[in-house]
């Protein structure tokens, strides 16, 4: 039984030795594709001069958008159309006239290598006459100019959820509270950035592209219509991945459209390897809101009251909809019962690079508001902060709960299954919540400052619509499994490989997956929103019992037993208790197939003489073969949530913040490896912090991007993410077949809100904005000396003594 | 502009022809089409592109082809012997030091030489050794503990030959 | 992110190289380490016509330390710098400040002298020549100079070296007697650029008192700055120094600019810091 153990995982020998194979290590001699982008955050192209580039050596394709025939010159799909979403806007793959952010691409350049492709990329003369900017919510609020000349106020969605009277709850209550925070932008970032390679095969009428996506059955559904094909006559693998978080959900992106077309243009292999810069400028942000809470509660912290509007930037385009404010708006309420809840976001357009799902998606932010709120209401009251949680949580016996919203898949949001109040007694115990006084004591007598601050989350995991499974067992007695989601890293090889192995009772080296190949299988949805184990693990694991029990049939003609009274163990199928009765699957697997021909040896056992049988039944019954398909749709997402701790000393003269420790308690229902889920944690965790106190983009006022490097985008070395201490509780959910829920995403989301926590604790001011650098930390130290910045109740370390 | 440019490779002399504006990292990845060597962001910061040069590990993303000739490079490739893996990178596997495997070879390089210059790294000392190598999936965590079971693994070896 | 295409020379002996360079002059980059160079070709944010690879160059890696000081060739990597017990044991500051700058695979490749000629404000090398009144030896077809520190770094990413020269060495004279050094930064991520770092050089007296204490900045100005603190320190014995009110002293005299990492208020603020703690430190090395 490998279902639950922390095996190692099966694809590592091969990338631990350099075996690993991503888009750009494909195509050697693929042609490179290169792009000329906008250095301006908003301007009118006037005219595009390419003479100077025409005497590169190497030089084989120059495009602008007027090249671009049929759908491929239309505007880029919008993906998720939402009725709130009023005015959805996307980009032409090759900016048409205006553009509307840094990087936009404008110019299409192909040429034998990377190198000659940039050469004449450089020589491209483009005119501009600039238009102003909209850079940042209160800018794109004002609305001076605009980002789209028909999109009036840069509002591209309003919506607005109630549950209660907000405004009657609020008036009632004895205590009320209005304040204001803020989450900035930061990215997805994987190391590597998008690419896409394609072949055209014009004997054929195909086409083949390897895409660095998160879902290739979509990016081939949307190729096929741009580009005028039949869907059967294109096939999009992802290959290894190099991490996606999110931001290779997106697509088409314009060059997974702009590729494919020029390679069938072309008659030749074309390949665009995404580099770094053009990650920062061209690929998606995620995360910056601003909210405004106004919360109105009882005696005891108990929420009577909560009203939150949210103003989104989503950059110059929607083409994946408003999923991350929706995903805010309903997922904010954490594991607490909110009594009436009015939430309303604006969703707005700005001169920026588009915003879409990043790992959390909207979550993290959701949780700042959400654990911030507690926090204040605490202070306020002057309870202790755990204790306001207390009074707040759903309590396991008011499962399934009903949040009275509705979530991002359109489904009412109604949690499933969970412990919270056992979750936050662990977790206090796991960071020594109780404790945490007299080490504070210490610590202060030392001269230092310290904090401590706690945070939780509930997340949506495993939305739908579905995923599919298909499992073979070929005549070696080899399991070859596949599902249409792709892979970035998760380990979806060794998890489903686990997941098929514990259902048909066969050794896990015999199963092999593939993932993210269209040949294989056609139909997925992708992978994100933590989906993966839930929805193909579920459809792999329905997909094998299917063949289970076709085997099971067909080893109890063979055996001439009750299929009833057959087991499988270790690949042979035998009759319970009568270990000599038994029949290998891979002699199954033959007799699956009746045959005319025998091909090898094993196949002579299924040709029509060997075989016995009644001369008046018909040879086959079913389908020949042993594999089975099946998909998994659940009814509405499985709720998994967690709890942070963390303790910050901040040092008094430089104001350097350095987590001490950091605890981790979560619940993913079942679990099928359990070192897996802790991988997925200590990944997300790494995130969180990056979120919490280095990662940001920095735009200027006229939408210049500044930090577009790894040199100046701080993401988290080894250095800076501290040692995660972790926690695990097993609530199944009751949804699934496997009990599982979603772990992919959990790490990251209370990340802000933690620290945040932590920080306010040990300096003894409100932290309302993240990340938080030394530089900020030191000047809300001499607003709070200045009475500027507001300080909390419980004056933290920093408090004069 | 090309030119003809040899150098030692795993232990094997190649020779391509590149211009000399020729990244070592591109060099090896599309000239002698070791694609295990990956590339992050060019700009010297990720270390995913970490080969050894000489021995010692270097960015191939910050060096000329042409000022690798006639050097011996390492790549990922060439880290265990005999085709097999090395103890850095058994202990990676065994560890869960990786997730999609983009910056693995570049610790792994990275952490090969300073098992070699530092057997026994304290916990400081393994920290600082991979400072410059980023993972974006991992969070470190279980790099870390892979470097001191490739530290154990190395030892055994020893011992046992 | 690929560089643009330039004529690559690889002289064998400092003659050919400095050939090359009388040949091509301003239409020329020396190529050392190529730690930061390369980088910026990459981006394309520079496009010499002609490269002069100066890693064939074996005369010029070299690393002599002596009673006087430390003489660094232009060849000499920091990793080799910063591991050598006799460097360190002339002058402890190179180690310290060498630790401090990037990670340990860039310093692999990354020369002492590269990191001088690139004359970066932020970096560490150049503080520490700075502080130590260090000389960079220049070379060219026309002849040799010797051009001390306060001259050499120009403004931000400009040396006083002309087209045509070739930077052979640098030297880091050692302390006088009696004295202790420290070094301190605070940067975002450890092996990042700092927001503000110091270099600091205090000397006492035979009577045990501060006769001299002096400070050099990095990432605080456009090129290292070094302050003299002896006057609101000295000449008093260090467990009666006002550490506190020379670090107001130098704050005052800072003029710091904002960046993306760090407002100049903060800057400055960091830089009184760390001025106070590298003068206790090098305070107590005096001792
Ligand atoms: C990720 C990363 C982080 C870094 N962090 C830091 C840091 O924290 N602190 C720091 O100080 N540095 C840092 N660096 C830069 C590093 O220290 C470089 O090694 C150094 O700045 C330049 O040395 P080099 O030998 O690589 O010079 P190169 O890159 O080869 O050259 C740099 C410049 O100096 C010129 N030059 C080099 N040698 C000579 C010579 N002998 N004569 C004349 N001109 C010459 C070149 O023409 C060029 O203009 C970092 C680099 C990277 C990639
Ligand atoms: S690719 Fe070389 S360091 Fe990132
Ligand atoms: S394993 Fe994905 S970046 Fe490290």
């Amino acid at each position: 039984m490998t279902f639950g153990e922390p095996i190692a995982r099966r694809e590592d020998p091969r990338l631990v030795t350099g075996q690993g194979r991503y888009v750009d290590d494909l195509g050697r001699d693929a042609l490179a594709a290169a792009f000329v982008r906008s250095p301006h955050a908003h301007a009118r192209i006037t005219g595009i001069d390419v003479d100077d580039a025409l005497d590169v050596d190497g030089l084989v394709a120059i495009y602008t958008w007027e090249d671009l025939d049929g759908r491929v010159g239309e505007p880029l799909p919008l993906l998720i159309p939402h009725p709130a979403l009023t005015h959805g806007r996307t980009a032409h793959p090759l900016a048409r006239d205006v553009v509307r952010h840094v990087g936009e691409a404008v110019v299409m350049v192909v040429a034998r290598d990377r190198y000659l492709a940039e050469d004449a990329a450089e020589r491209i003369r483009v005119t501009y006459e600039p238009l102003p900017p909209v850079v940042g919510v209160e800018n794109a609020v004002n609305a001076s100019c605009r980002v789209h000349d028909d999109v009036p106020g840069n509002v591209g969605a309003h919506l607005v959820q109630e549950t209660g009277d907000v405004s009657a709850a609020i008036g009632a209550a004895p205590h009320v509270l209005e304040f204001r925070l803020d989450i900035e932008r930061s990215a997805s970032m994987p190391l590597e950035g998008r690419g896409v390679y394609a072949r055209w095969d014009a004997d054929d009428g195909s086409l083949r592209v390897y895409s660095s996506t998160q879902t290739s059955t979509s990016v081939r559904m949307a190729i096929a219509v741009k580009l005028g094909l039949p869907a059967n006559k294109v096939e999009v693998i992802a290959p290894d991945v190099g991490g996606g978080f999110g931001v290779k959900i997106v697509h088409p992106w314009p060059e997974e459209v702009l590729v494919p077309w020029a390679a069938r243009l072309l008659g030749r292999e074309v390949k665009w390897t995404e580099d770094r810069r053009e990650h920062f400028v061209s690929a998606a942000h995620e995360r910056a809101q601003v909210h405004h809470v106004r919360v109105g509660f009882d005696d005891e912290g108990r929420l009577l009251g909560l009203d939150v509007r949210i103003q989104h930037d989503h950059g110059a385009y929607t083409p994946y909809g408003i999923i991350v404010p929706i995903i805010t708006s309903t997922q904010l309420l954490g594991p607490y019962k909110p009594g009436a809840y009015r939430v309303e976001f604006t969703s707005l357009y700005t001169n920026t690079v588009i915003v879409t799902p990043y790992r959390g998606a909207g979550r993290p932010q959701g949780a700042f508001c959400m654990e911030r709120t507690m926090d204040r209401i605490a202070d306020e009251l002057g309870l202790d902060r755990t204790a306001v949680r207390e009074v707040n949580l759903i309590r396991p016996e008011e499962f399934p709960y009903d949040q009275g919203l509705i979530f991002q898949d359109g489904r009412p949001l109604i949690y499933d299954s969970g412990d919270y109040p056992e979750m936050l007694r662990r977790i206090k115990e796991l960071i020594g919540w109780d404790g945490f006084a007299a080490f504070r004591a210490e610590a202060e007598r030392a001269g230092r400052r310290v904090g401590i601050g706690l945070a939780c989350y509930v997340e949506g995991t495993g939305v739908g619509p579905y995923e599919g499974g298909h499992v073979e067992i070929d005549s070696s007695g080899r399991v070859h499994v596949s599902t249409g989601l792709t892979s970035q890293g998760q380990g979806h090889q060794t998890v489903f490989a686990q997941v098929a192995a514990a259902e048909l009772g066969v050794p896990i080296e015999d199963v092999t997956v593939t993932t993210g190949d269209t040949r294989r299988f056609g139909y997925a949805v992708g992978t994100f929103a933590s989906r993966a184990a839930v929805m193909s693990g579920n459809a792999i694991a329905l997909a094998a019992r299917k063949v289970r029990e076709k085997a099971l049939r067909i080893a109890g003609e063979a055996l001439e037993a009750d299929p009833r009274d057959l087991e499988i163990v270790d690949g042979v199928v035998r009759v319970k208790g009568n270990a000599a009765a038994s029949i290998p699957l891979r002699t199954v697997a033959v007799l699956s197939n009746p045959l005319r021909y025998a091909f090898d040896e094993a196949a002579q056992q299924a040709t029509q003489f060997a075989v016995g049988g009644s001369p008046d039944d018909p040879p086959l019954t079913g389908e020949p073969g042993l594999e089975g398909r099946d998909y998994y749709s659940p009814p509405r997402s499985t709720f998994a949530y967690g709890m942070h701790a963390a303790i910050v000393e901040t040092d008094p003269d430089t104001a350097e913040i350095r987590i001490l420790r950091y605890a981790v308690l979560h619940d993913c229902g079942r679990l099928i490896n359990p070192r897996i889920v802790e991988g997925q944690i200590h990944g997300g965790v790494a995130q969180g912090v990056g979120g919490a106190l280095y990662e940001r983009m920095v735009y200027d006022a006229e939408g210049q991007l500044l930090n577009a490097s790894f040199m100046d985008f701080l993401m988290p070395y080894a250095t800076e993410v501290p040692r995660i201490e972790t926690g695990h509780m097993e609530t199944a959910s009751p949804l699934n077949p496997l009990g599982v829920k979603g772990a992919g995403e959990a790490g990251v989301i209370p990340g802000s809100a933690v620290i945040a926590a932590a920080i306010e604790d040990a300096e003894g001011i409100r932290i309302t904005r993240m990340p938080i650098s030394p530089s900020e930390l030191y000047h809300l130290r001499l607003a709070a000396a200045s009475g500027v910045a507001e300080r909390t109740n419980r004056a933290g370390s920093a408090s004069p003594s | 502009m090309t030119r003809e440019i040899s150098l030692n490779v795993n232990g094997v002399p190649r020779t391509a022809s590149a211009e000399p504006r020729r990244l070592l990292s591109d060099f090896l990845r599309h000239d002698l089409g070791l694609t295990g060597t990956h590339v992050g962001c060019e700009h010297g910061v990720c270390g995913c592109c970490t080969v050894l040069f000489d021995g010692e590990p270097v960015r191939s993303c910050l060096m000329f082809a042409v000022t690798a000739a006639g050097h011996e490079v390492t790549t990922v490739e060439g880290l265990g012997a005999d085709g097999g893996m090395s103890p850095v990178q058994r202990a990676f596997s065994e560890c869960h030091g990786l997730q999609c495997g983009f910056c693995t070879p570049g610790f792994l390089c990275t952490v090969t030489a300073l098992l070699r210059d530092n057997p026994r790294p304290s916990e400081d000392e393994v920290l600082e050794g991979i400072s410059g190598n980023l993972c974006r999936c991992t969070g470190y965590q279980n790099i870390v503990k892979a470097v001191h079971r490739a530290a154990d693994l190395i030892a055994e070896e020893r011992t046992d030959r | 992110m690929k560089p643009p295409p330039f004529d690559h020379h690889a002289p064998e002996t400092l003659e050919e190289a400095l050939d090359v360079l009388a040949r091509t002059g301003e239409d020329a980059k020396v190529l050392a380490g190529g730690q930061s160079l390369i980088p910026l070709l990459n981006m394309r944010l520079a496009a010499p016509a002609h490269l002069v690879d100066i890693n064939r160059v074996t005369a010029l890696d070299t690393l002599e330390a002596t009673a006087e000081g430390v003489r660094v060739g232009a060849l000499a990597r920091h990793a080799r710098v910063e591991r050598s017990e006799e460097a360190a044991g002339v002058l402890p500051l190179l180690r310290a400040a060498l630790r401090q700058v990037a990670h340990p695979v860039v310093r692999n490749r990354g020369t002492v002298v590269g990191s001088l000629a690139h004359a970066d404000p932020a970096a560490e090398l150049p503080a520490v020549l700075a502080l130590c009144e260090g000389t960079v030896e220049a070379a060219s077809a026309g002849g040799r100079r010797t051009i001390p520190a306060a001259e050499f770094f120009a403004g931000p990413l400009e040396s006083s070296l002309r087209p045509g020269e070739l930077a052979t060495s640098a030297f880091f004279p050692a302390p006088p007697a009696r004295s202790g050094t420290a070094f301190a930064e605070v940067a975002r991520r450890h092996g990042d650029y700092a927001m503000a770092g110091a270099a600091a050089l205090v000397t006492l007296d035979e009577d045990q008192r501060v006769s001299s204490a002096k400070v050099a900045y990095l990432s605080v100005a456009a090129t290292p700055l070094v302050l003299d603190l002896t006057e609101p320190l000295g000449p008093r014995p260090p467990v009666t120094c006002d550490w506190a009110a020379a670090a107001a002293y130098a704050r005052d005299r800072l003029d710091t600019d904002e960046d993306i990492h760090a407002s100049a208020d903060y800057r400055r603020h960091l830089a009184g810091v760390l001025t106070e703690r590298t003068l206790r430190a090098a305070a107590q090395e005096a001792l």
